[in-house]
């Protein structure tokens, strides 16, 4: 390591209409150093790499790469720099091979054909970097990669064009915990080489196992610039202004759990064996596991959109093996999907269309008819209020919400449909701190109010901060059960099939 | 009216925008030649009394087209309910109704396939509706080469018929229109339409049967183009199996349904913007006759139009969002 920075920016603003997205923002990176810069969504880090990587021009303020002055005008020109951003969505074309993929835009030729030889060897070479055993053939198509594969093949393109900047977007939004630590080991590979990684993360954990410097970003600015590695509670409090006890809402008391709501027993299908366990009124119920362990299978059986096959489920004693959404929303089960812009909201009609989508598809044919379903919207209206919805105008696009208020417009779509369960697959997807915090405060007030709710998330700590209780799902089972207040390795022992040598 | 589940927009260009620019085309294009008895009312009405079979084609198209469908069988299904309308009737009034019913359910028929296939067999829209428009115009050229049938003068009066003033057919476009319109804008119907075309998946998990939604509202657009075979036989005397093809309806209703801000890609859109862009095709053939130019140059106008709609549609949207 050097101490001269590879690149630098100084004093970068950037203003877009009606918001100053960057103000006096410094930034820089050595080489062989991993810098960590982390914010809530919003705080101005992708606009920041964006700048960087020639995207936008600042409004003020300067860069240096190598100590000479760089003012890339145009992404390529950035790249041909050195400069390589790993966004969250790939660049790579699915249905191309890797070494096609390897190859976008300066494929070898040998007279007026296509070297395919020469392409396979290339990509050989550039999947080097991971070493041995990285399981990603160069005749594949990437559409058969796993997303962590895809990832490599991604970083690997950047080093094959020159990249001695790489800039990592969350990468491990995606990625299981496996994979996320061989994502680690080739991080570390690249520090070895020289190269000067930005690490863009939301997750504590890992600015502690990669960083050698962390910035915090917050509306704009730095809050916090460090040459080491701070413990987890000063970094968030550098994000959001408070700490990490004020996050989650209070649990349930002891008298407020109620009766059995939904009992599963011995329920299973293609993805799915021998479920059984309650959700109870007043209770929120976590699911925890490795991704691929079964936990939105578990959640989409439930709802009728993968029904189960085999197995007894009863909501309030009737029955509820659900065929389908519509099946399942009429008797009182609703789920909030995992991915909220593909499956759950039409993102170009407006906020109070989605949020009537439900109430809409259940009215009555033949209703009031001064009052025709499809124009009702006052209940919906009350509903966004109570949720605290921060929207403009209703009658905007949906897509104009940050992720936040979208999950909300979700949530009054169910609420207005009464639901006695409710299911969160991954809650806070991509949803700033703030946010975070008040749909946990939401889940928490459904339950206080007698429903039962179901949390299934990839983020452990959330699935533990949140849950009364977390049922803990492998291969597709459920495999243990802990209270709140477990240990996260506790949880992760059970997940990964190490639980024998924790005593339970 | 208000078009509720649409996203309302300021500072948008809609299909009134279009239609306004287009008519003030119009008016001074007129002007300009001094052939102003065009814009007197009954020319006006005539105008528009000939593009009622597209209005009505487009209605159905409109409907298909806001779940995220397409269809191009409408062509050869009006040909085939020209065809079967003027062979039923035979020039007897008493054949009247069994013809129509015939007719109808000829079109329910055609719709429920087309969205059976579209939906259960996971058929691209475009290819299952291109597959059924082959398989009806064969059968129908395989079973008449030329005018078939007679339609009695009573049931011509369905085009030729006035009430108040009004063309017949021209009442009925306004009341296929309304109709639509309020089953689009008020119905639980018409809210899970555009919210499947909005986002399919987003909407099944909301609660709502995709797939009914979507065969029903090929239903619909499959009854419109019977409709619209009934009228031209009506307004023709007798059924061609080439009418539907020869008046290009197919093509023609995706085109004014896209220049009424229909977007191909589903969920936004209405039916009055659909109106206006039948207005628009209406005044464009009107212009072309009275300016007297050849009719490749009309064509050629059209095509333009379509584009610039669709250009500035995306433009000013684009707009918005910077």
């Amino acid at each position: 390591m050097t101490d001269a920075p590879m690149f630098e920016m100084r004093g970068i603003a950037k203003a877009f209409p009606g918001v100053q997205a960057l103000s006096d923002v410094s930034f820089a990176a050595r080489s062989g150093e991993v810098h960590a810069l982390v914010g809530e969504n919003g705080a101005g880090k992708s606009t920041l790499m964006r700048i960087l990587s020639g995207v936008y021009k600042p409004d003020a303020g300067g860069m240096t790469l190598d100590g000479r002055p760089f003012a890339p005008s145009h992404p390529l020109e950035a790249r041909s720099a050195g400069i390589a951003v790993i966004w969250q969505e790939f660049s790579l074309l699915p249905d191309r091979t890797v070494a096609e993929n390897l190859h976008l835009g300066r494929e070898p030729v040998r007279g007026w054909r296509l070297d395919r030889r020469a392409m396979r060897e290339g990509a050989r070479a550039a999947l080097a970097v991971f070493g041995e055993g990285h399981g990603i053939a160069p005749e594949l198509p990437v559409r058969d990669l796993s997303v962590a594969q895809q990832q490599m093949v991604e970083i690997a393109r950047a080093l094959a064009y020159g990249a001695r900047v790489l800039v990592m977007d969350e990468p491990t939004a995606a990625l299981d915990e496996a994979e996320c630590e061989r994502l680690f080991t080739v991080v570390d590979g690249l520090r070895a080489r020289g190269t000067a990684v930005v690490y863009i993360t939301h997750r504590m954990g890992e600015i502690a196992r990669l960083a050698t410097r962390v910035t915090v970003l917050k509306d704009g600015r730095v809050s916090a610039a460090l040459s080491h590695v701070p413990p987890a509670g000063e970094v968030i409090a550098a994000m959001v202004g408070r700490d990490l006890g004020q996050f989650f809402p209070p649990p349930a008391a002891p008298g407020e759990i109620g009766p059995p709501v939904l009992s599963v027993r011995h329920a299973g299908n293609a993805q799915l064996r021998g479920i059984s366990f309650d959700l109870r009124a007043g209770e929120i119920t976590g699911f925890a596991g490795i991704q691929g362990a079964g936990r939105t299978a578990l959640a989409m059986a439930l709802f009728g959109v993968d029904p189960f096959t085999v197995g007894e489920v009863t909501l309030s004693g009737v029955f509820a093996r659900f065929a389908s959404p519509r099946e399942a929303v009429r008797a009182g089960l609703v789920l909030l999907p995992g991915h909220r812009k593909a499956q759950g909201l039409m993102l170009m009609q407006s906020v109070r269309d989605n949020g009537l989508v439900s109430p809409r598809a259940f009215a009555p044919l033949a209703g009031n008819p001064s009052r025709p379903p499809a124009v009702d919207t006052t209940g919906i209206e009350e509903l966004f209020r109570a949720l605290d919805l921060r929207a403009g105008d209703l009658d905007a696009p949906v897509r104009t919400l940050s992720g936040g208020n979208q999950q909300k417009v979700i949530v009054a779509r169910w609420l207005a449909m009464t639901p006695r369960v409710l299911v969160f697959v991954e809650p806070t997807r991509g949803i700033d701190v703030n946010a975070k915090a008040s749909i946990y405060t939401i889940m928490r007030d459904l339950a206080r109010r007698g429903s039962a709710v179901m949390v299934v998330s990839s983020d452990l700590p959330e699935v533990m901060g949140v849950s009364d209780r977390i049922l803990v799902m492998r291969e597709g089972r459920l495999v243990g059960e802990t209270a709140r207040g477990a240990s996260e390795a506790e949880v992760m022992a059970l997940a990964t099939g190490h639980a024998e040598e924790v005593a339970v | 009216m208000t078009s509720l589940p649409s996203p309302r927009r300021r500072l948008r260009i809609g299909p009134g925008t279009i239609l306004l620019a287009a008519l003030a085309v119009y008016v001074i294009a007129i002007l300009w030649s001094g052939n102003t008895q065009f814009l007197r009312p009954g020319n006006i009405l005539g105008m528009l009394t000939r593009a009622v079979a597209l209005g009505i084609t487009a209605v159905g198209q409109t409907i298909v087209i806001l779940c995220a469908s397409i269809d191009l069988s409408v062509a050869a299904l009006i040909s085939a309910s020209a065809v079967l309308a003027s062979v039923v009737m035979g020039g007897s009034t008493t054949m009247i109704v069994p013809a129509i019913l015939a007719v109808l359910l000829l079109g329910m028929v055609v719709g429920l396939v087309n969205g059976l296939v579209i939906t259960r067999l996971r058929v691209n829209p475009l290819i299952a509706t291109l597959g059924m428009a082959m398989v009806i115009q064969g059968i129908l050229s395989a079973v008449v080469s030329n005018f078939a049938g007679e339609v009695p003068r009573s049931f011509r009066s369905f085009d030729s018929g006035t009430v108040l003033g009004l063309p017949v057919s021209l009442i009925f476009l306004g009341l296929v229109a309304a109709g639509a319109s309020a089953i689009l804008n008020w119905t639980r119907f018409g809210s899970n339409i555009y919210a499947v075309g909005g986002n399919i998946d987003a909407a099944r998990l909301a609660g709502i049967r995709t797939d009914r939604v979507i065969i029903a509202a090929h239903l619909l657009c499959s009854l419109c183009a019977s409709v619209t075979g009934l009228y031209l036989a009506a307004r023709l005397g007798s059924g061609a199996p080439w009418i539907g093809r020869d008046g290009m309806y197919d093509l023609e209703s995706i085109a004014v349904a896209v220049i009424g801000g229909t977007v191909l890609a589903g969920g936004r859109g209405g039916i009055w913007g659909t109106m206006a862009g039948v207005a628009i095709f209406a005044m464009i053939d009107s212009l072309f006759n009275v300016l007297g130019v050849d009719a490749f140059a009309k064509q050629v106008l059209r095509g333009g139009i379509i584009v610039a709609a669709v250009a500035a549609y995306a433009i000013g949207s684009r707009r918005l969002v910077a």
